[in-house]
C-alpha cells in the first residue's frame, strides 16, 4: 500500500514539476497582468504629484458615456460578423480547391497561403498602394470599368470595409491549410459509399465533408473572433482609426488611450471589458457548441 | 575552494579596472526621435563624437527611439519605471503632458549664468511660444519646422499661370486650382489643382487655415481652445469647400504619408506640408518646382512643428548640467546651421544663418530661406494640457466635415465640447 501512494505522489510531483515553466511564463505574462489590470481600472490615473485613489465603477460609467467606446465596441462587433465567416467560407473553398487532384496544386496551395507569410505591416502598406485614391491598383481598375474613383481609406462608408478584406485575405490562406488537414482526415471510404450511391456533390459536401470538419471549423471560428477583437496592426498602419473614428477598433482605442492620453486605469477599464468580451466568447464556443459538433 | 576565491578576486578587480574611468565620467542618456529621411543616425552620432572630444568628462549615450509617437511612449515609460533619459527629443506639443506628470525641469532652474541667458534669448520668439508657458522654459527648440506650400512649375505654365508665381490668396488659390484641375473624357479627374492632407493630424494644417483667418485656437496656458470661434468654423468651411464645392481638390480625407508623391507623380500641381520635407522633394521631383509661404486671408501664417530639448527631472546635478552642456552645443550657431542643412528643418536661431555653411548652402537653394522668413507670421502649434485628446476632440470634428457627415459649425460646436469637458480640472 504504502509504495504504491508514494508513488502516485510522485508522478503528480512530477507532473506539476513539468507544467511549472509554462506555469511561471503564463502567470507572469498573462495573468497576473490580466489580474492587476481589473484592480487598475477601479483607480483614477496617477498625474504627476496626484497619487491614484480608488473611485470605483467610475471609469465604467464614463465608459458607457463615452461615444468613441460605442463607435469602437460596434465597429468591432460588425467587424468580426463580416470577416469571421466569410475568411472561413473562403477558407474551406480554398482547401477543397486545392484538395483536389488538378494541375499545380502545389504552386495554388503556395499562392494561397502567401498572405499569411508577410508580416502584418508589410502587408498592410502593399494595401495602402492599391487603396491610393488617385493612382492606387483599385482604382484603375475600377476607373477602366468606367466607374468614378473611390477614396476608400478616405470616406466615412468605405474604411472600416477596406480594412475588413485584408483581413480576410489575410487569414483565409491561413485558415485554409487547417482545412487542407482537416479534409485529408476524412475516411475516403465514405466519399466512395456516395459514389456508390449515386449522390450530388453538394450532398457529399452537406452530409459528409461538412459534419467531418466541424471541429476544425470551430477552432478557426474562435481563433478567427478572436483575432477579430485583436486587430490593431492595420488600423495603425491604414487609417489611424479615422476618418472621424469610421475605422477604430476596441484594440487601437485601448491603444489611443493608454500610449497617447497617457489614461491608464480608463485603458485598464477598456481592456477588463475586451478580456470580459473575449473569456465570454471563448466559454459560449467551447461549451454551447461543443454538443453540436461530432468528434470522431 | 581556494581556487574559486582567487578567480572571483580576479573578476573583482577586472570590474574595478575596467569600470573605473566610467565613474569618474558623467554618462547621460539621450532620447531622440527621426521624423524625415537621410542618415539621421549617422549624423546624432557624429555630433555625440565631437562633443565627447571637447567634454572628456560627458559620455553621451544616444538611443534612437523610433517616431515622435514611439519617442514619447519610451521616455514617459522608462519616467514612470523610475529609468528616465537624462535629455530627450520629444514634440513641442508634448510639453503639458510632461509638465502635468512632473517629469522635466525647468530649463531656467539649469541655465543660470549669464552666458547661458543669453542662449536661451538667441532663438526665434516663434519657437519659443511652444517651449515656455506659466513663466517658465521647458523646452529647446531644436528640429523644428513650418507649413509651407510647393508648386509644379511645369503644369502651372501649361495651365497658362505665371510658373513663377504661387497662389498668394485663398482666393488666388482657388482660382489657381480650378485652372489646374483636369478631367479626362469620362469626367474623371486626372490631375488635382491642390493637395492639402488630412490623414492623421489634419489639426495642424487647419491650423494654418485658422490662422490665416485671423483666428488663434489655444491660449498661451494651454487650458482653453477656440475651436467654433466663426473665424474657425469659417476655415473649417472653406478647407472642405475646396473639395466639395469648388472641387479643386480631392473629396474626403488626403492622407500625408502620399501627398508628396501625388506630386511627384504630377497627380497634384500644389501641395502643403512640412518644411521638413524639402530634401525629399528636392531630390524626387522630376520637374522644376517651387516653394512658398502661405498664401493670405486675414493675414499669412503657419503653425510651428517639430521637436525640442527637454531635460528630465533627476537627483544627479551633475547629470542635468551635462545634459544642458550637450543641448547647448547642439544649437550652437554652427550646430544649428549644420543641422538644418542635412534635413531641412529651419535652423532654430537668427545667427545660424549668418554662418558661412548656412550662407553658401541658402545662396544655392533659395526656397531653404522660404520657412525662415514665414517665422515672422508663425504662430505656435496648438497645445494644451491633455494635449493628444484636447487635438484628437478637433482631429474628429474637422474629418467629420472633410468627409461630409456632419456640417462645419455643429462639427466644431460639439469639437469644442468635447475639448471644454477634458480641460475643465486644469482651469483652476
Amino acid at each position: 500500500m504504502q509504495p504504491r501512494r508514494n508513488s502516485r505522489l510522485n508522478i503528480h510531483v512530477q507532473g506539476w514539476l513539468l507544467a511549472l515553466p509554462a506555469i511561471v511564463l503564463l502567470a507572469s505574462f498573462t495573468h497576473i497582468p490580466a489580474v492587476v489590470t481589473v484592480i487598475d481600472s477601479f483607480y483614477s490615473t496617477p498625474r504627476g504629484r496626484v497619487p491614484s485613489s480608488f473611485i470605483g465603477l467610475d471609469q465604467y460609467h464614463a465608459m458607457l458615456a463615452d461615444p468613441i467606446f460605442w463607435k469602437a465596441f460596434n465597429n468591432n462587433l460588425l467587424y468580426a460578423l463580416i470577416t469571421v465567416p466569410v475568411a472561413i467560407a473562403l477558407a474551406l473553398g480554398m482547401a477543397l480547391l486545392v484538395n483536389g487532384h488538378i494541375k499545380g496544386r502545389t504552386a495554388l496551395r503556395l499562392a494561397f497561403f502567401t498572405p499569411t507569410i508577410l508580416p502584418m505591416v508589410a502587408a498592410a502598406n502593399i494595401w495602402l498602394f492599391f487603396y491610393t485614391s488617385d493612382y492606387g491598383l483599385l482604382n484603375q481598375i475600377i476607373r477602366g470599368m468606367g466607374f468614378a474613383n473611390v477614396n476608400w481609406l478616405g470616406s466615412t462608408s468605405t474604411a472600416l470595409w477596406s480594412l475588413m478584406a485584408v483581413t480576410i485575405w489575410k487569414e483565409a490562406g491561413f485558415f485554409m491549410i487547417f482545412f487542407l488537414a482537416a479534409l485529408q482526415q476524412v475516411p475516403p471510404d465514405l466519399y466512395e459509399a456516395a459514389r456508390m450511391e449515386n449522390v450530388g456533390r453538394w450532398t457529399v459536401f452537406r452530409r459528409i465533408t461538412w459534419p467531418l470538419v466541424m471541429p476544425t471549423t470551430l477552432f478557426v471560428a474562435i481563433n478567427a473572433l478572436i483575432n477579430a477583437f485583436r486587430i490593431v496592426d492595420q488600423v495603425i498602419a491604414m487609417t489611424g482609426g479615422g476618418p472621424n473614428n469610421a475605422s477604430t477598433l476596441l484594440l487601437f482605442y485601448i491603444y489611443q488611450v493608454a500610449f497617447s492620453f497617457w489614461d491608464s486605469s480608463y485603458a485598464a477599464a477598456l481592456s477588463t471589458v475586451l478580456l470580459l468580451l473575449l473569456g465570454g466568447v471563448a466559454l459560449a464556443q467551447f461549451y454551447l457548441l461543443d454538443r453540436k459538433i461530432h468528434y470522431r | 575552494m581556494r581556487h574559486f576565491a582567487r578567480i572571483t578576486a580576479a573578476a573583482a578587480l577586472a570590474a574595478m579596472t575596467i569600470g573605473a574611468p566610467a565613474a569618474s565620467a558623467t554618462e547621460i542618456t539621450f532620447y531622440y526621435p527621426i521624423a524625415v529621411g537621410g542618415p539621421i543616425t549617422k549624423i546624432v552620432d557624429g555630433y555625440v563624437a565631437e562633443f565627447t572630444k571637447a567634454n572628456p568628462g560627458i559620455t553621451v549615450k544616444p538611443v534612437y527611439t523610433g517616431s515622435y509617437q514611439d519617442s514619447i511612449v519610451k521616455a514617459m515609460t522608462a519616467a514612470k519605471a523610475g529609468n528616465a533619459p537624462d535629455l530627450a527629443v520629444l514634440l513641442s506639443t508634448d510639453m503639458y503632458t510632461l509638465i502635468d506628470d512632473d517629469l522635466i525641469e525647468p530649463i531656467e532652474t539649469l541655465a543660470t549664468s549669464a552666458e547661458d541667458k543669453a542662449w536661451l534669448k538667441s532663438f526665434y520668439p516663434a519657437f519659443m511660444e511652444n517651449s515656455q508657458s506659466g513663466g517658465h522654459t521647458w523646452g529647446i527648440p531644436f528640429q523644428r519646422s513650418t507649413i509651407v506650400q510647393y508648386w509644379n512649375k511645369e503644369l502651372f505654365k501649361a495651365a497658362g499661370l505665371d510658373p513663377e508665381k504661387a497662389p498668394g490668396t485663398w482666393d488666388e488659390m482657388v482660382s489657381f486650382g480650378k485652372k489646374l484641375t483636369k478631367k479626362d473624357a469620362a469626367g474623371n479627374v486626372t490631375q488635382w489643382g491642390l493637395e492639402i492632407p488630412s490623414s492623421g493630424f489634419p489639426y495642424w494644417l487647419f491650423q494654418a487655415l485658422t490662422t490665416q483667418n485671423g483666428a488663434i485656437l489655444a491660449n498661451p496656458e494651454g487650458t482653453k481652445v477656440a475651436y467654433n470661434d466663426p473665424k474657425v468654423v469659417e476655415a473649417a468651411q472653406f478647407f472642405a469647400d475646396l473639395g466639395q464645392k469648388h472641387e479643386v481638390m480631392p473629396k474626403g480625407i488626403i492622407e500625408w504619408g502620399t501627398t508628396p508623391k501625388d506630386f511627384f507623380e504630377g497627380k497634384a500641381a500644389m501641395i502643403w506640408t512640412t518644411t521638413g520635407n524639402l530634401t525629399n522633394v528636392r531630390t524626387n521631383a522630376k520637374f522644376a518646382f517651387g516653394v512658398a509661404a502661405m498664401p493670405k486671408k486675414a493675414r499669412g501664417g503657419s503653425p510651428t512643428g517639430g521637436g525640442n530639448f527637454y531635460i528630465f527631472k533627476s537627483k544627479d546635478k551633475a547629470k542635468q548640467a551635462a545634459a544642458l552642456a550637450f543641448a547647448k552645443f547642439l544649437t550652437s550657431p554652427e550646430k544649428a546651421a549644420d543641422w538644418g542643412i542635412a534635413t531641412g528643418y529651419v535652423a532654430v536661431r537668427a545667427d545660424a544663418w549668418e554662418t558661412d555653411a548656412m550662407k553658401k548652402y541658402a545662396a544655392g537653394f533659395p526656397p531653404a530661406i522660404v520657412a525662415r522668413d514665414q517665422l515672422k507670421e508663425a504662430v505656435a502649434e496648438l497645445s494644451t494640457h491633455d494635449n493628444q485628446r484636447v487635438t484628437k476632440a478637433l482631429n474628429d470634428g474637422l474629418q467629420a466635415v472633410l468627409t461630409g457627415t456632419k456640417p462645419a459649425k455643429a462639427a466644431m460646436d460639439d469639437a469644442q465640447a468635447e475639448a471644454t469637458r477634458i480641460l475643465r480640472p486644469y482651469q483652476k
